[in-house]
């Protein structure tokens, strides 16, 4: 089982989670965060310019079958990306072991 | 008009430190109203008095006719006047509250506004509009100072004092690093624009009452150059700071249009329409000019009250001599005297409160109150408990 962790653009969310939902992945859950990046926005407040670092992004935490992994990936890198810089990471993990808090039981199906 | 501050003041600062602003806000309304009735009705409207200083009488008893026809040809009774200027003079102190926004102890304000509304306005008040000097100076044609509604008597004497509260407190931690001017964003814009366009309709009741009667002519004329001085102030300043900054920045817009207001306040029942469009233009462009002045030599303003206010209602009262039924050589040099007078009289009176209560009580909160916000401190209060989200 692997666990996919993806940093997108907010506004790319709805597309993203369509696409994930083609391929078959409907359960994960997400979080708004903020972070620090290459990207540098610039504001100007009452005629005085400054620029933030601080760059808002949606976190998205999947966890799937093996047999899942390339084509969640593939869903967040087409559905995720706009070119320009700043459209996120994605990072893949092992899972060594999920539970079903309700039965107790354990392994790949109940991630079905 | 008080709603209208306080949204304004809380829009343009941060978070940290709404619940002090609003406290502020209703300090002055609530005080302000019973120093109105304890002295400075009596102050300012002394009747026959030396021309500079009226005396201090207790409390507000109506004259004989105060509430028939004979008083104010029937426009109004003792009452309204009393409500009508007691606001007036809480707006004055509003002012402050706005431009010491985020680093100035409670206290120390309570103290000043105490002082200011209570003695210094209505003494400057009683000179013009209390029928002192000021209302009976002549020079050549014109005859007397003329301040319709206020851009000298209530924004200027505001100002001045922002002004001099503003260079003695010194900026906020963070305004100027290096020596160049930092952005502080304010917290909610959304509340600064409902500010600006309640304080838009207050100005109705401050001009439009300031006819002192009913008078069809009149009162709608005043509101109508009201209105077009407050549109144009806006217009010219979203124009200018484009221009210049190249970004559409709501918040000149904003300020534009109160500058627009403050300029026609002095002359609001003697311009044409197209004076009042030409006097709000030129106020709106002073605005962009004066927030990124006071930013040059260094005074942390956040709200831009001393450019809105002084430098409008500066602009707004010499413009009285220039267009309009009193413009000439004369009535300008007459309302240039009447600037320099309340100029060196408000500069002197809030320098003296403030100076003394800096070296006495300290006028400024600790580094560490400023940096986690005066509700934390000031007040053990938070303005918006369930939603933290930033280190502001």
């Amino acid at each position: 089982m692997k666990k996919v962790e993806a940093i997108i653009r907010k506004s790319k969310f709805s597309s993203v989670k369509k696409a994930l939902h083609e391929v078959g992945v409907n359960f994960f859950s997400y979080w708004d965060v903020t972070g620090l990046g290459n990207e540098k926005e610039g504001h100007v407040y009452r005629g005085v310019s400054y620029s933030t670092s601080d760059i808002q992004r949606r976190y998205l935490s999947i966890v799937v079958n093996d047999d899942f992994e390339e084509v969640t990936i593939k869903a967040i890198l087409s559905a995720g990306s706009t070119g320009d810089v700043g459209d996120g990471k994605i990072f893949v993990s092992q899972v060594d072991e999920v539970y079903r808090i309700r039965t107790g039981e354990k392994g790949g199906n109940t991630l079905k | 008009m008080h709603t209208g501050f306080a949204f304004l003041e809380i829009g343009l600062t941060r978070q940290k430190n709404t619940i002090n602003i609003l406290f502020k806000n209703i300090f002055i309304i609530t005080v302000g109203l019973l120093l109105y009735y304890m002295v400075g009705f009596n102050l300012m409207y002394p009747g026959d008095f030396n021309g500079f200083i009226g005396s201090i009488v207790p409390g507000i008893s109506p004259p004989e006719n105060g509430m028939t026809a004979e008083y104010a040809d029937g426009g109004y009774t003792w009452w309204t006047d009393f409500l009508f200027q007691g606001m007036f003079a809480a707006t004055a102190a509003t002012i402050v509250s706005g431009a010491v926004a985020e680093r100035m102890k409670i206290g120390a304000f309570m103290i000043f506004t105490v002082v200011y509304v209570g003695f210094v306005y209505p003494i400057a008040g009683s000179w013009q509009w209390g029928g002192g000097f000021l209302s009976s100076l002549t020079i050549g044609d014109a005859e007397g100072f003329y301040d319709f509604a206020g851009s000298t008597l209530v924004h200027s004497v505001g100002g001045w004092a922002a002004l001099v509260a503003v260079y003695l407190l010194g900026a906020r931690i963070g305004k100027f690093n290096n020596g160049t001017s930092q952005a502080i964003p304010g917290h909610n814009i959304p509340l600064a624009t409902a500010g600006v366009l309640i304080l838009w309709l207050g100005w109705f009741g401050f001009n439009g009452g300031s006819v002192l009667s009913a008078n069809p002519e009149a009162t709608s004329l005043t509101l109508v150059t009201t209105c077009l001085a407050a549109a144009a102030g806006g217009v010219v300043a979203m124009i200018t700071s484009t221009i210049l900054y190249k970004n559409l920045d709501l918040t000149m817009f904003l300020n534009g249009i109160l500058g627009g207001l403050v300029g026609i306040t002095a002359g609001a029942d003697q311009m044409s329409p197209e004076d009042a469009i030409l006097i709000g233009a030129i106020a709106g462009a002073l605005i962009v000019f004066a927030v990124s002045l006071v930013d040059k030599i260094k005074l942390d303003d956040p709200v831009g009250a001393i450019a809105v206010h002084l430098i409008c209602g500066v602009w707004g009262t010499l413009a009285v001599g220039l267009f309009g039924a009193k413009a000439g050589v004369d009535q300008f040099l007459v309302q240039l005297i009447g600037v320099l007078c309340y100029a060196v009289f408000c500069i002197a009176t809030s320098f003296l409160i403030i100076f003394a209560l800096k070296k006495t009580m300290g006028i400024r909160v600790s580094e560490r109150e400023e940096l986690e916000g005066l509700d934390a401190h000031e007040h053990q209060m938070d303005a918006y408990p369930d939603f933290r989200l930033n280190e502001h």
